[in-house]
């Protein structure tokens, strides 16, 4: 497999990381190294392997499904770049 | 007492409890060394005023009697770790300006046990390199070197190892998702530690790739290293995969005593090309343990080779997913936008300038392999094979190995810019000994054994079974104290 500038550009899209046309083909090129690099795990057989999901074999914690904390507001907006209001604000998002 | 900087943390211990010294004392002895150390680009946010003010703290309480291993010991924080008001930006340009409302499990327990916080700590953008140049920062240097050449640190927590290795602190917390602990102490002739996944939670620590993240100590030696992860170690109900397993003392485990334990030689880490020095190096560190009393076995680990490109295909995967909260929204940079710009091009112009190239490569390569037609090919492949490595490494333990020997790294320090020139891959190649623990879970040690030819520290590292750094530790402290490494960088910083 081999990914072309066209690829490339809808990979950066789906990122969404702006990449100058101009830089496309240099993205392509690199993409395709590391994905060349990748090909050597089809050598590998495995048949009747199950994707590993996590390295221990424990069951994900549960717990009861109530609120444990809220009302800071104020602390969650501290760091954001645009907050009015109580609200986190970004440019218009419906006409 | 002269260059209290350069204690180990149960030297500093145990004088702070004789009295022969205070918090104090020792945090000022740091923070001059860090005034003195510009050079190396390891602290990147000093936090002098909290360090003083924890130190007095700390000086309070040890008068109480109420003093545990790390009162009053000075550290370095990497800063992938949020540390309440205190800028935690992972080297990024796209967290500029963060400020974290909250404490990261790690910090916290640290803090709790009366651990003085110095400053953040350099480090590859997000964790992602192993040179420590992809920082927003600028590079780290290695407080080792040969001639006029500056050499890296190591990556990602380049910062950590050489603000320890140059006493600046007198160890220092890191994380490891692909060798980033034990890679650097490798290179600076340090020790480093990462744990078992699930040992040391996550919450609060910036995300790369969730299912690999582990954070670990920095440390002079390999008791220090067992005193820092008794304190980082803890259950944490914030974090869905830290481990339900009680935290031993790992001090008391150094017995220094492995008679009759078996020690695994992976064959596979044999690599074409390996410099005959290092091949020496593996060879007198087997000798060490044999002579200690342990049996030496030659052991098998078949999947060895595809540990790499697996490595490349999950982190990356799983970090553009983690990564994509940073979107100009909640936190960090925002692009300035233009005329008619939307939220869209908000979100791509402001993750373009933001992350550096390495991580939108990561991020671009991770977003590819996810995508529908590639899934199975890649992610789904990758999966099964890192089931196949675990495979390898369960069924040796399960053979009765107790630990494996290996090489830390295929080379000492290089130069830094030395892999410049576009290929990434080749930087890729420096994870080659470290990946496969982290795709298995498993816990690891990088310990310095000796010098090479020109004079750089190489290490060695152990592999244990999963929680059991106890025994890890103490397989370490045989190899530390049998190779005797005493050997301190000439400081020219």
């Amino acid at each position: 497999m081999s990914i072309t500038e066209d690829q490339a550009r809808k990979v950066a899209h789906l990122a969404r990381i702006a990449v100058d046309d101009a830089a496309l083909p240099a993205l392509a090129r690199e993409l395709n190294g590391i994905l060349h690099f990748m090909e050597q795990l089809s050598e590998v057989d495995v048949t009747g392997v199950e994707p590993m999901t996590g390295v221990t074999p424990m069951r994900l914690k549960r717990r009861e499904d109530v609120v444990t904390t809220g009302g800071m507001a104020d602390r969650i907006l501290s760091n954001a770049p645009d907050a009015r209001e109580g609200f986190f604000a970004v440019p218009k998002v419906v006409e | 007492m002269s260059n209290l900087n350069s204690l180990t943390i149960a030297d500093a211990r145990d004088a702070l409890r004789k009295g022969d010294t205070t918090a104090v004392e020792l945090t000022e002895a740091c923070l001059t060394a860090i005034e003195g150390a510009g050079a190396l680009n390891a602290f990147v946010h000093k936090t002098p005023e909290m360090a003083r003010a924890m130190a007095r703290a700390a000086d309070a309480r040890i008068q109480a009697g109420d003093a545990t291993a790390l009162t009053g010991i000075p550290l370095g924080v990497k800063d992938l770790f949020c540390v309440k008001g205190v800028p935690s930006q992972a080297a990024s340009r796209i967290l500029e300006g963060f400020r974290p409302e909250y404490e990261s499990t790690v910090t916290r327990n640290l803090w709790d046990a009366g651990a003085v916080m110095l400053g953040k700590l350099n480090q590859d953008e997000f964790a992602m390199g192993s040179a420590n140049e992809t920082s927003c920062y600028g590079p780290a240097v290695n407080p080792w070197k040969v001639d006029d050449r500056p050499l890296t640190p190591g990556g990602s927590s380049g910062g950590s190892a050489a603000a320890v290795a140059a006493d600046l602190c007198l160890a220092a917390t890191a994380t490891d998702t692909g060798g980033s602990i034990r890679q650097p102490a490798a290179f600076t002739g340090i020790v480093g530690l990462k744990p078992t996944y699930g040992r040391v939670s996550r919450w609060g620590v910036i995300a790369y790739a969730s299912s690999l993240d582990q954070a670990g100590p920095l440390t002079k030696t390999v008791r220090d290293a067992a005193i820092m992860l008794g304190a980082m170690a803890s259950v944490d109900p914030q974090d869905s995969t830290s481990a339900d397993v009680a935290v031993p003392d790992y001090e008391s485990l150094l017995t220094g005593d492995i008679r009759g334990k078996r020690i695994g030689i992976p064959r596979e880490y044999r690599v074409d090309g390996m410099p005959p020095e290092i091949d020496a190096l593996w060879h007198k560190g087997a000798d060490m343990l044999r002579d200690a009393g342990a049996v030496i076995v030659d052991i098998s680990l078949p999947h060895t080779k595809y540990a790499l490109p697996a490595y490349y295909v999950i982190a990356p995967a799983e970090a553009s997913s983690n990564l994509a909260r940073y979107d100009g929204v909640r936190y960090g940079h925002r692009a300035k936008l233009g005329q008619g710009d939307g939220i869209t091009e908000m979100y791509e112009k402001t993750r373009a300038e933001g992350f550096g190239p390495e991580v939108q490569r990561r991020i671009m390569i991770g977003t590819y392999v996810l995508s529908a037609g590639f899934y199975d090919a890649y992610y789904n492949r990758a999966r099964k094979v890192r089931a196949l490595i675990k495979r390898d490494f369960d069924m040796a333990f399960a053979d009765g190995i107790d630990a494996i020997l290996a090489p830390t790294t295929p080379s000492a320090a290089f130069g830094l810019g030395a892999m410049d020139g576009g290929d990434p891959v080749q930087m890729y190649l420096n994870d080659v000994f470290t990946v496969t623990l982290n795709l298995a879970g498993l816990p690891g040690i990088a310990v310095p054994v000796g010098l090479d030819r020109q004079g750089l520290p190489l290490g060695l590292q152990l592999f244990g079974r999963p929680f059991e750094e106890g025994e890890l530790l103490n397989h370490a402290l045989v190899l530390e104290r049998a190779a005797g490494f005493v050997a301190k960088p000439d400081r020219w910083w």
